[in-house]
């Protein structure tokens, strides 16, 4: 259970009032949620995740993982990036291991693992590759694998697929449900892609700017929908799921367009 | 398929096309191939290529000039002597004929001795001190004030206080060079410190990484590029320094030989040691090239 309990986040402004990033939000998120935040730029959904990640702390108050308070960063919270934030002086495998190396796992122990984890990213055979030798699909999939490395209770992923082409991109999205489905963990993802949104979501988060707030909070039936026929392209070309898109990207274009002036 | 084809478009080319035409068509496909034949003017950025063809003439174009303007004594021997003189000094001085009785390569050993020492120890110390004032703002409010105060200074301004301070043996020659390696070394990683993208902080924190793991783990090899840079920079300004410091105090090394051949207005062995002490410089530089493609091969690729 990850709980967002009335968070806000003001940042310092150089002349006149902090400017408000957050405005109290609230969330109470059970495992086994898939959540994605949609929401034009400058609605905070970063902020939000980088609270939950525990990169910034929340001017007033809390998020709570399994009942205890976040203070700062965290192995039970795996974080993949906008930007893969690899390290390229490490090989594919050894930034698979990494988390686990700084937890003084053994050797043999890590690299079982690693190797694991890289086999259900698709990529065991690049175990052994530089990381700057793969493509940025390749290399998001690393950063997925590095994050379940250390099995955290919750996925945390920024835009995560917002540079790739369209099929590197519905692979992925296949490839997270697929992670997320075994985990049955929570999986906080962020997007301004309505339809992946759609795709991805158990529950479909929409934010609006200034300040940053949570304005829309819907249950989505697709993604479990896609699990169960394991039809990706069917899913999506559900009039049920148009329907939906339609009804969201209003959503969205009212909700950013009020925050604008 | 494609002899339909042809056989379509031919005659159709044949009567659009009036016989006019037909000489001034053969005119410009001339014109185009020789315009293919030039070199492409408005491709790529401009400048690029290699030069290594062009770099190799010049060399070869100014020996050449030099073996002339000498050989046709348009220039008196003291002040330029030939390259074939040069070229007997070497093998001369390679067999102790300098003033000091010094062979060339005890003079060498010497000098790059100095430099080497000095500079390893800038390394083991620089690094760390730029890397503190990187993540630490106590150590960069402290350090910063002294070496930016320093390191404009021409090491030869400070020289001086060095010798009343140490006197003239090595401690003073290698204390010189190691000021003068410090700071740009302590620059460089202090820079270094910033090349590393928050993501990747951040990424290792979430991962479970201590402050001390971060720096250690993420921080350092991210300003590894900027380091080995720094330790270019520094060693071609320490070996700089050194040759400046060695025409002002020494008893041997490749810069005192230089300076007293010229006191013996022995022009051939100051040409000889100038060339000697730009080709080690030279040499010196391509070391720490090749250690940066084994040390940071990712360098530019991410």
């Amino acid at each position: 259970m990850l709980e967002i309990d009335q968070v806000s986040i003001e940042y310092p402004a150089r002349k006149g009032p902090p400017s408000l990033a957050l405005d109290q939000v609230s969330l109470s998120i059970p495992a086994g949620e898939f959540v994605v935040a949609l929401g034009a730029s400058g609605c905070g959904k970063t902020t939000l995740l980088n609270t939950i990640a525990g990169f910034i702390p929340p001017t007033r108050g809390e998020i709570r993982l399994a009942g205890e308070a976040v203070d700062g960063p965290g192995s039970d919270r795996g974080v993949v990036f906008q930007k893969h934030a690899l390290m390229p002086w490490m090989n594919v495998v050894e930034n698979v291991e990494f988390g686990l190396k700084l937890r003084k796992m053994p050797l043999h122990e890590r690299r079982r693992i690693a190797l694991e984890c890289l086999n259900k990213v698709g990529l065991l055979s690049s175990a052994h590759k530089q990381v700057y030798e793969l493509s940025g699909g390749m290399q998001q999939r690393v950063g997925v694998a590095r994050a379940i490395a250390s099995s955290p209770s919750v996925m945390l992923l920024d835009e995560p697929l917002g540079a790739l082409d369209a099929f590197t991109r519905e692979a992925i999205q296949e490839l997270l449900l697929d992670l997320w489905n075994e985990s049955q963990g929570v999986f906080f993802f962020i997007t301004h892609d309505v339809e992946e949104a759609l795709f991805l979501a158990t529950r479909l988060i929409v934010m609006a700017p200034s300040p940053g707030r949570v304005v829309h909070d819907l249950s989505m039936p697709f993604a479990r929908r896609y699990l169960a026929t394991r039809d990706a392209r069917g899913t999506k070309a559900d009039p049920e799921f148009i329907a939906a898109r339609e009804r969201v990207l209003a959503l969205v274009h009212q909700t950013s367009s009020t925050g604008m002036h | 398929m494609n002899s339909t084809a042809t056989a379509v478009t031919k005659p159709a080319q044949e009567t659009t096309m009036p016989p006019t035409t037909r000489p001034a068509a053969t005119a410009s496909a001339q014109a185009t191939a020789a315009r293919r034949r030039r070199r492409p003017r408005n491709y790529g950025a401009p400048g690029q290529g290699s030069t290594w063809l062009i770099s190799s003439i010049t060399l070869v174009a100014l020996l050449l000039l030099w073996w002339i303007a000498t050989g046709l004594h348009w220039i008196k021997p003291l002040f330029l002597p030939t390259p074939q003189a040069t070229l007997d000094a070497l093998i001369g001085a390679l067999h102790g004929q300098t003033q000091g009785d010094t062979p060339l390569a005890q003079h060498v050993l010497i000098s790059l001795s100095r430099v080497m020492a000095a500079f390893l120890l800038a390394v083991v110390t620089a690094v760390p001190v730029g890397l503190a004032m990187g993540t630490s703002r106590l150590v960069r409010g402290i350090a910063d004030p002294i070496i930016e105060f320093y390191r404009p200074l021409p090491p030869l301004a400070y020289l001086p206080l060095i010798v009343i301070w140490l006197g003239i043996d090595e401690s003073a020659k290698v204390t010189l060079i190691y000021l003068a390696c410090f700071a740009p070394l302590a620059m460089a990683s202090k820079a270094g410190v910033r090349s590393v993208a928050i993501e990747q902080i951040n990424a290792a924190r979430s991962l479970g990484a201590s402050n001390w793991q971060v720096i250690r783990m993420v921080v350092f090899p991210a300003a590894l590029p900027e380091i080995l840079t720094g330790m270019r920079i520094a060693v071609g300004f320490g070996w700089t320094t050194l040759v400046a410091a060695e025409m002002v105090a020494a008893t041997a090394g490749i810069g005192q030989m230089v300076l007293n051949a010229s006191n013996f207005l022995r022009t051939d062995i100051v040409i000889m040691g100038i060339i000697v002490i730009g080709v080690l410089a030279y040499l010196i530089d391509l070391l720490m090239r090749k250690m940066e493609e084994k040390l940071i091969p990712w360098k530019g690729k991410m």
